[in-house]
Parts: structure tokens; sequence; C-alpha cells
């Protein structure tokens, strides 16, 4: 059997996170109700017309630049022409043949390098809701707002790659403030393009997935694609060039439109907007206004702190997090206890709070002063416990803390001796067992030990006077 | 005051702040000659008597608190019904706008109010200004003053027989293609198709948005001048918009035309121009060299190619402008209990009329895949040409003269059912359309007893350089002043 290989290209919209729409002062929140902010330019009205917002022509330069385009010194806007009841013009102004950005590329984590063909600015229609009784009701809310098209070339060919893009995309917009790309609330959204040919050959039939509302949908999506391709194929069938919707429920794709029924979109010139321009000092301007993208900070993570990948990958995820990680390191001198505590506690308690690190109280210099504290002070665990405290009051000091909460370590010689002669006069059976050479037996007097000083006596030294005691060579 | 009617906008307004007449009087005598008057007409698709009323209260009450008085106040104003007013129906003369009534004022308009007009009503067009005889508005055609058996031009047809007939003192057209010049030259007024991007056109109803221009319509130079001055200047609202600064328009009129240097275009004088267009274009000639202005032959060679051009860019704009109307937002809808294509269909099938279906069909046409370079892309191309030919002939002339219309006012029903004669009107003034230029329509004469309808107005048009409304005004002052058009009125009788 030949052996075939997929080949995958994504147009991801990016909704930008602008203080109005692309066309008009209206501002936009998801859930607001609806057709509730609209004015007569995003509800496209007779006689009314679009004036580019600047900063949504600025955010979406520098989300181009993020994903290393180029920015072409002059850029138009067109009309693509269709008829659906949420498109109120009944054409969307998009860019079709001199888009803002081009040539542009994301490199992954595994060193693959996806290409990006081309980012592109473009407003978002309105919602058609079909599930309220007989009648189609239309939401023009989400008219107008602004949408960067972001198209890949055909670079990918596993289901796990394309979400990796994603995922790296996902991350780059937010830290570069452009989106936030909640799948959930529509500000980012995915088609997949999906072909199989043998390996080797020109990519195969061009098959379009729409209808995918997260990264795991994209991912079966596509693998689902990838298999009934393979399978039509397999027949001897030939595949159709065609839009498919992904069924979630079923885990399948079905039939949308066929290549003769696609749009003939009939894109000419917006005559309502004159050219734009992009000097080359702005766009210069714009590029030295970003911030280190999580690509270049995972790897400088893994250089600077000598993190592994895996960490420096988890600690990168947010811009935040890595901030904070950042900071922790240089105030506790240790970037390895930071990266743990950092992608641990920290990350744990973000998690069972459901906030995000901006939200988080505990500064990083004072979680810094407690993690001086180990392991001289205060075991492992006891920091844990009193980071716990911390966080509900991240004012307090660390030691103070320590010390009120009973959680000191103590390392008084002569107290962790009465304490292991008394786990030995209590427990004669691990006594007999340590001493006919089976070691473990030496780890439940350590948990006595631990058990009688409720976890601060000095791990290290209660081993080593328990061997003392037992007459162990070592 | 005795047959304010008659008076200029300037005049009303000299007459108000000389404490001579109030804005109420102005008001109620155009009023009642709108109701004597207008049934037979049909300048008007909707009269605000209430309204009109109001506002010149509003206004008498201002001048006696001393209040600023603007540039047209006090002055009754008429506006083509595809311009937007809060709290008016706009129809566009289309069935498919009906009860639409938009929740803001065109830019335009609140120019206009801010200046101190007071608006008597909205005037027919051709459905959507598509058209040249305001027959293809979907309400009735409006006659002509001058002989009602004759169109009165479009697709301003309304507003050029409005200010005709004295119903009012200046009204709004739209121009994108003729459709200020041609119903001005028509009914024998003064028409003004600014620069494009000279007047905003926020809360213009698009119909071809790379053409488009609002501009004035008035009896005397002067007056559509002054209204200009009011009209132009950028606007946040309009990207198109122009930011140059805007002169006083009516201020240049008296400086004469000596010195001036004139281009006739050979091309716009073909050999079955009516003999007495080309007559009334010779006298005008012959009285601009008597006043020290120079008159030379050009050539603008690309002229056989703008009506071509003009309806593959004008209808594929189109096209994509009127996608709009498809019964979901406002207008009545048809068919809206059975599916979405059924809706569209029957909503767009009953609402638009045959011509501006024509322009659809034309325009989706030439923009769809496959077709799309040869009629846009190459139409596009000619522009540049066009743009090139006169480029060219700025070179050597300061404005451009020519007739604004082939003929003067042709009969109802003589064209209507011809679309190629109908578009052959626009053949002298698409072209200001395609290159942005600025251009007017000024009242040069009448057709004699020698010519099978005697009387009809004759208009000429006066084409400037980008910006150069200022010389086309004071071009056209010329004219109107040596023609000696002027104070000839219509005669008409009210309604039996």
């Amino acid at each position: 059997m030949v052996e075939r290989e997929a080949t995958i290209g994504l147009e991801t919209h990016v909704q930008l996170k602008t203080r109005t729409k692309l066309f008009c002062g209206c501002a936009y929140a998801f859930g607001a109700p609806p057709n509730t902010l609209v004015c007569p330019v995003c509800a496209g009205l007779p006689g009314a017309l679009p004036v580019l917002n600047r900063a949504a022509f600025e955010t979406a330069v520098r989300a181009a630049l993020a994903l290393r385009c180029e920015i072409p010194p002059e850029t138009k806007f067109d009309r693509k022409n269709y008829f659906y009841p949420d498109l109120p013009k009944g054409y969307q102004i998009s860019q079709f043949d001199a888009p803002l950005s081009r040539n542009g590329s994301l490199a992954l984590a595994d060193g693959t390098v996806v290409r990006i063909r081309r980012a592109h600015l473009e407003e978002d229609a309105g919602k058609a809701i079909h599930d309220r009784g007989e009648r189609t009701l239309v939401d023009f809310n989400r008219c107008g707002v602004p949408l960067l098209e972001i198209v890949t070339e055909p670079d990918l060919h596993a289901a796990a790659d394309a979400v990796a893009y994603l995922v790296l995309l996902r991350r780059t917009m937010r830290y570069a403030g452009i989106s936030e790309c909640d799948m959930e609330k529509g500000s980012l959204r995915c088609d997949v393009n999906v072909s199989l040919a043998p390996r080797g050959d020109p990519p195969g039939t061009r098959v379009e997935v729409k209808n995918l509302n997260s990264f795991r949908m994209i991912g079966r999506a596509i693998e689902h694609e990838i298999a009934r391709q393979g399978e039509v194929l397999d027949r001897g069938g030939r595949v159709e060039q065609e839009t498919r919707l992904w069924r979630d429920g079923q885990g399948a794709t079905a039939p949308m439109r066929s290549k003769e029924e696609a749009h003939d979109y009939r894109y000419f010139p917006e005559p309502d907007l004159p050219p734009f321009h992009a000097p080359a000092r702005w766009v210069e301007e714009l590029r030295a206004s970003l911030p280190e993208l999580p690509g270049e900070r995972r790897a400088r993570f893994e250089r600077a702190y000598g993190l592994p990948s895996e960490t420096a990958e988890t600690l990168t995820a947010e811009r935040g997090l890595a901030d904070y990680f950042e900071a922790l390191a240089q105030a506790c001198g240790d970037p390895k206890a930071a990266a743990n505590w950092t992608a641990g506690e920290v990350s744990r308690e973000l998690n069972e709070r459901g906030i995000a690190i901006e939200a988080f109280p505990l500064p990083a210099p004072n979680l810094a002063r407690l993690l001086a504290l180990v392991p001289a002070r205060v075991s492992v665990g006891a920091a844990r416990t009193i980071f716990r405290e911390l966080v509900g009051s991240p004012g307090a000091d660390p030691a103070a803390l320590a010390a009120s909460m009973g959680l000191e370590q103590v390392s008084d010689p002569a107290a962790i001796e009465a304490a292991c002669r008394e786990a030995i006069a209590g427990a004669p059976k691990a006594v007999e067992e340590f001493r006919a050479g089976k070691g473990k037996a030496l780890d439940s007097l350590m948990g006595k030990v631990m058990g009688a000083t409720k976890g601060r006596a000095n791990p290290g030294l209660v081993r080593e006077t328990l061997r003392r005691l037992l007459g162990s060579p070592t | 005051m005795s047959d304010l009617v008659s008076l200029s906008a300037t005049a009303l307004r000299a007459a108000v702040l000389q404490g001579e007449v109030s804005v109420r009087e102005i008001v109620e005598a155009h009023l009642s000659r709108i109701a004597a008057l207008d049934p037979r007409l049909h300048a008007y698709l909707g009269v605000d008597e209430a309204g009109a009323r109001q506002r010149a209260d509003a206004l008498d009450a201002a001048r006696r608190r001393r209040e600023p008085a603007g540039p047209l106040f006090g002055v009754p104003v008429a506006l083509k019904d595809n311009l937007c007013v809060r709290g008016w129906e706009t129809t566009c003369g289309s069935r498919i706008l009906e009860g639409f009534r938009p929740p803001y004022d065109a830019t335009a308009v609140a120019r206009l109010r801010e200046a101190g007009a007071v608006f008597l009503g909205r005037t027919n067009l051709d459905e959507f200004a598509m058209g040249s005889s305001t027959e293809n508005s979907a309400f009735g055609p409006t006659r002509n003053p001058w002989d009602l058996s004759r169109a009165p031009g479009g697709s301003s047809g309304g507003s050029a027989a409005a200010v005709a007939a004295r119903l009012a003192a200046i009204a709004l057209g739209s121009d994108t293609g003729g459709s200020i010049r041609q119903p001005a030259a028509l009914c024998g007024v003064v028409g003004v198709k600014p620069t494009y991007g000279r007047v905003s056109r926020y809360g213009l109803v698009a119909f071809g948005s790379s053409l488009d221009q609002i501009g004035p319509l008035a009896r005397t130079v002067e007056d559509a001048a002054v209204a200009l001055s009011v009209l132009a200047g950028s606007d946040p609202h309009d990207s198109t918009s122009v930011a140059d600064p805007v002169p006083d328009y009516a201020e240049a009129l008296a400086r004469g035309v000596e010195g001036l240097r004139f281009g006739l275009a050979r091309e716009y004088l073909p050999p079955d121009l009516d003999p007495e267009v080309r007559g009334a274009l010779e006298r005008c000639v012959a009285r601009l060299r008597a006043e020290g202005a120079s008159v030379e032959e050009i050539s603008l060679p690309h002229t056989p190619h703008a009506i071509p051009t003009y309806y593959l860019v004008a209808t594929s704009e189109a096209s994509s402008n009127l996608a709009r109307y498809d019964g979901v937002k406002y207008g009545p809808r048809e068919g809206g209990d059975r599916d979405l294509r059924t809706m569209y269909a029957a909503t767009r099938g009953r609402g638009f009329g045959p011509e501006v279906k024509r322009r659809i069909f034309l325009g989706t046409f030439a923009l769809s895949s496959g077709y799309v370079e040869a009629y846009y892309g190459r139409a596009l191309r000619v522009r540049s040409l066009l743009r090139r030919d006169f480029d060219e002939a700025f070179r050597g002339v300061d404005l451009v003269l020519g007739p604004t219309s082939p003929f003067p006012a042709f009969r109802l029903g003589e064209k209507v059912d011809d679309p190629f004669q109908m578009y052959l009107c626009d053949v002298f003034t698409v072209t200001a359309n395609l290159v942005g230029l600025p251009a007017v329509s000024v009242p040069a004469g009448f057709t004699s007893d020698r010519h099978a309808a005697p009387g009809l107005p004759i208009g000429l048009q006066v084409i400037g350089p980008p910006l150069a409304e200022a010389g086309c005004l004071r071009a056209a002052a010329a004219i109107e002043r040596t023609c000696g058009v002027r104070g000839r009125a219509p005669a008409l009788a009210p309604a039996g």
C-alpha cells in the first residue's frame, strides 16, 4: 500500500482587542443584549460610510509583525460580496489582492517552521440565530468588529502539528496584546484545509472543514478528515473539492457545499476607503514596541536558566506567568526553584482560584523571601503550607508566618535525638527489621519522628541520628 | 413683499435680515405654490409642511433674539430623496425603501440646517438615481415646468423642476454621471457637480460610490456658489472627502473671465448635436471672447469610451451598494415566511424597478469571476486614460466648455423604453464623474421658434481641474450675465 501524506493549511480569524469597531465608533462586548451595540455604519444603513479605525490598523500591523510578516508600504480594502442576513451591507469589507502583510512565519517548539502566506484585516459579520423557534433572528452587535485573518501555507502534515501551531499562535497574539483568542467567545476561529496524496506527490484535492469550536475539535476533525479521504482513495474514489462541516456529536465531517456551489465573491476595491500607507519608520516603531514573543522566550529560558524544555514551555504559556517566573528567579537567585514554584504551587493556586496571574495577590519578591527559608529554616512541605497562608495575607513576613504557624524546622540535635529515641523505643519490630538488613524499615521510623514533630524536624538530621542510634555504619 | 417665490436665496436672506419679511411668510408662499402646482409637476415625493412651519418660526424667533444668521438663513430648500434626513422617509424613488426613516442626517443636510436653511420636502428622482428623465421613479415621473409633456431630465429631475418652478429657492441633487447637470440644463437652472470628495457623501444613499457627489441646484450662479460654500469641506465620516480649505465661492464671481482660457472639446461637438444647442454654444463662445477670454479647440480623444466605461464602473459599484436591500432590516419584506432564497428573490424582485434590476445584472456580470478583468478591470484602465485626457487638456486651458446635454428636454416616454438612447443623455457629463472633476451646468439660452420645440432651456457645461469650483462658477456667472437668460420663468398655471 502506498504511503500517503496529509497536507494541512489553516485560516484563522483573530478578533482584535480594540476599543471600537473597525469602521465606526461602536464598542463591542461579547454577550451584550442583541442589537444594542450598533450604529448606522456597522448596521450598514443606506448612506452610511466606513472610516478606518487607526488603532485597529495599528494592532493588525503589530500582529503581522509578531508573525514575522513583511508589511508592504501600501494596502487597500476590497468588498467581498455575498448575501446572508447577518451581513447587513450584502458585502464584507475585507482585503483581497493587497493585504496589509505577507510572507511571515511561526516556528514551533520542535523546530517546524509554519510559513504565513498573509494576514489581512476585515470586518466581522453579525450572528444569525436559528434556535429560537421558527424564525431566524439576527444580532448585529458583532458587525464591524475587527478581525485579522491569518492564512498559513500548507506546511503542516499532522493534526498535532496544526494544534501546536494554533497554541503558539494564540500565545503569540496574547503576548503582543492583540487578542484574547478565546474560542468560546469567538475571538479565535479557525477553518482547516486538508488534502491527502502519496508522499512526494503534489498535494491532493483540498477539502475545507468549518464549524470547529475548540482546539480539540480541530485535532479530531483533521484526523477524521485524513482517515475519510484515505478511505475514499483506498476505494479508488476521488476526493471532491468541497467545504465540509464538522459534526462534533458524530465525530465526523459532513458535506456543506460543493465547488460548484462555492460563492463568487466578486471582489473589487472598496471605493469608500482610499488606500492606506504603512511608512517604514512607523512599521519599525511598531516592531520595536513588540514584547519578547513566546517562541523566543521559551528558547531563552532553556538557554539562560537551564530549564528543561517542558518547563520552559509551561512557563511561557502566558506572558504574565513568564514575567512572574523571571521576577521570582531574580529575587530568589535560584531559577530552578523559581521555575518549580511558578509551574507548581503558583499555577495550582491560580487554577484553584480560577484567576489569571495578573490577579494573583502574592508579589514575586515576597514569595522569594519564603523560598529563601528553604531548606535551612523550613522544609519544602512546610513551605507549601506557609505559601497557602501567605497567598491569603500577601503582605505578611514569611519567616514570621513560619514561626507563628509553628512550622520552623527543628534542627536542635538534642531535641531530635530525644524524638528518635522515643520512636526507636516505640517500634521494636522496625528496629529488628532494620538490624536484619531491611533498609526500608528506617523510613517507617523516620515517619514516626516526623509525625511526632509535626513535620518540622530536619529530615537529614533525623535520618543521620536514627542511623547513629541504631548503630548502623552509614 | 410680492412674489417671494421668485427671489433668489441671497435676496430672501437679505429681506429677512432687513426685517422686510419673516421666514414664516417665505415658507408659506412656497408651501402654497407647491400645493397649487406640484399636483401637476410632481417634483416632490413628500412635503413636510408642519416641519417647515415649525422651523420657520424657530428661525424667526432666533432672528428676534438677534442670534447670528447663517449664509442660508430662512432659505427654503428641497432635498433629493436619496439624502438621509433624520425622521423623514428616504425612499430613493424605490418601493424597496418605502417606510425607511433614517435615524441620522446626511452631512450635507446637517450643514444646510446649520446654515439656517428650511427644508420643504423631498424631491422625486429616478429610482436610486439611475436614469436621466425621472421616469424611473417608482412613484411616477416629474414633469418639466417649461413643457409639462416633457421630462425634466434626471436623476435629480424633482430638484431641478422644483427650483425652476419656484417651488424652492435651492435644491440638493446628487450627480453620478450627470444627474445634477443634465436636469439643470433641461429645466433651465444652475447645477453644480463638485470635485469628487469636495462635499461629504455621508448620508447620501450610494449608487456609484467612486462617482457620486452631492451638489446644489439654484436659479442663480450666486445662489449655487453660496450653497456650495456651505456644503463643501472635509468630513470625518467620509474618508474620501477632501481636506483642502473651502474658498468663498460667491466672492470670485464678479471677477469676470478676462484672461481665462477655455477649451472647446472637438469630441463634445458631434455632428448630431442639436443645432440650437450648437448655436447657443457658439453664441456663448463669442460672448466669452468679447469679455476677454480665449477659446480654443482641444481634443479629449478617449471621450467615445466614456459611456461604456461609466456603465461598467457605475453598475459594478451599484450591484454591490444595492445588495443591502434584502428585506431583513428595513423596507417591505416579501416571502419572509418561506426560505431565505425565496425571501431575497421576492423582496428584491418586487422592490426594484426594471432599470435598477438591469443595472444590478450588468454590474454583477461585470464583476463576476472570469469576466472581471475584461469588463471592470478594463473600465478602470480606460478611466485612467480619460483622466490623462484632462490632465493633458488642462496644461493648455483653464476650463473646458461644452454642451451639458446633446438635446433639450425630450418628451416623457420618448426614451424610457430604449435604455441605450437614455444612456446617451449622459454622453457629455459622465467623464467629469469618472475623472472626479468639478463641473457646472448653467442656462445659456432657449430653443428658438425655428426649433421643433421652442422655448426650452439650453444648458452649457464648464468643467474644471480638481478643486477648481471657483473658476467654473466664475465662468458660469459670466455666461449667466452675457447670455441673458436670468429672470425668465416657466409659465405655470395652478392646477385647474
